[in-house]
């Protein structure tokens, strides 16, 4: 993003940008930078929390005035994640013994999904490679993973199996926003990949894959690396 | 250490382009300025769930009026959950639109525009010689005046 801010600067644009990784905004000194020192992935502070988001905002617009360039200033605010506190999101009991305990907890957490949807206009994350309705098959496609099925045999090639991972985690974590009171970043996170048994299948898929020597940047990105075993 | 911290430790210092000049727009007072998000988060318009590519510099062009945007970062390693609940906490097209009717900001650009950041070209060679100015270009047919950068 700094990298983009000379490039608009110079083309007659007055940029100013939001940084959540101080260091590297001193290195690239872009024209004007306000720091946040908030969790990534929350450049503006917390969701649902407009008061601070405007004030962010009039802080980074506050330094168009600045052409003492380049500037960076910091918001005084600190917010930390809190992936050590995983949300405590009630689960629904098992439903039907005869399906694999992963299928049974997603198809369980069905109702729970829908209600995210519609509580913001049906948008979701879902649907990179399938949406709800596919959910037990993305999830079938990691137990043949985790069993011993190549990637072949499964039917996804590299960036197929990233983007399921992304659909499993949205549907998971979607669905968590409607079953506690979370705002904490990486609460659901933690939530989806420590206590659940689909994020357990995950954590598993991608040790099989790191064991059987697959590339690094395939297994890698199939877990956040604050969850990895 | 906070699983933020130790990826800011990690990424602080990896290699990027360093550039000898710092070049400074003067732009109008915001309250008759024409303002436009630029954002690294790789937000893909309504109705384009794919995942972004790590290696691809390109940018998408986003409606303002769309709250249908995906998140389609490649990457995990960040909060979801934030944007799952309210959009503004990278993308704020909302505030924005309120700045508007305060009387706050003059206008919001007919495009905002998305890149995807965590590139695996440490060069930045597409977006700096390619891709960047030529999302210049699409502002500066907007009659943008500031662009706000926000990254995820």
């Amino acid at each position: 993003m700094s990298v983009l801010s000379h490039v608009l600067e110079a083309a007659g644009l007055a940029t100013v940008g939001i940084s959540l990784v101080r260091k590297q905004a001193e290195n690239v000194r872009p024209p004007r930078i306000l720091n946040v020192e908030f969790p990534l992935g929350r450049p503006l502070g917390r969701p649902d929390d407009p008061e601070l988001q405007h004030d962010v905002l009039a802080r980074a617009f506050a330094l168009l005035e600045r052409t003492d360039v380049p500037v960076l200033e910091d918001h005084p605010l600190t917010i930390e994640d809190e992936t050590a506190e995983p949300a405590a999101c009630p689960m629904p009991a098992r439903h039907d013994p005869d399906l694999p305990a992963e299928i049974d907890e997603a198809k369980g957490l069905r109702a729970a999904y829908e209600r995210h949807l519609a509580a913001h206009d049906g948008r979701t994350a879902m649907g990179r490679i399938g949406g709800p309705d596919d959910i037990a098959e993305l999830i079938e496609g990691f137990r043949r993973l985790r069993d011993g099925a190549s990637m072949a045999d499964v039917g996804w090639d590299d960036q197929q199996l990233l983007a399921a991972s992304q659909d499993v985690r949205a549907y998971y974590e979607e669905a968590g926003t409607q079953l506690a009171d979370v705002t904490g970043a990486r609460r659901l996170e933690s939530w989806f990949y420590a206590t659940t048994a689909t994020g357990a299948l995950l954590r598993e898929v991608q040790t099989t894959l790191r064991e059987a020597g697959a590339d690094r940047n395939l297994w890698y990105y199939v877990v956040p690396g604050s969850q990895a075993g | 250490m906070g699983a933020d911290a130790a990826i800011r430790e990690r990424v602080g210092d990896i290699p990027a382009p360093t550039f000898d000049t710092v070049a400074a727009t003067v732009a109008p007072p915001l309250r008759d300025a024409r303002v436009a998000i630029v954002t690294t988060a790789g937000l893909k318009p309504s109705g384009d769930a794919t995942l972004w590519q790590p290696t691809d510099g390109t940018f998408t062009v986003l409606d303002p009026a769309d709250r249908d945007v995906q998140l389609s970062h490649f990457s995990p390693n960040f909060d979801r959950s934030g944007f799952a609940q309210d959009l503004n906490v990278v993308y704020p097209i909302d505030r924005l639109t309120e700045l508007v009717d305060r009387g706050e900001i003059g206008s919001l650009g007919p495009r905002n525009l998305s890149f995807m950041g965590a590139q695996f070209d440490a060069t930045f060679s597409t977006i700096i010689h390619d891709t960047g100015p030529r999302a210049a270009q699409v502002l500066i047919d907007d009659e943008v005046d500031v662009v706000l950068l926000t990254p995820v």
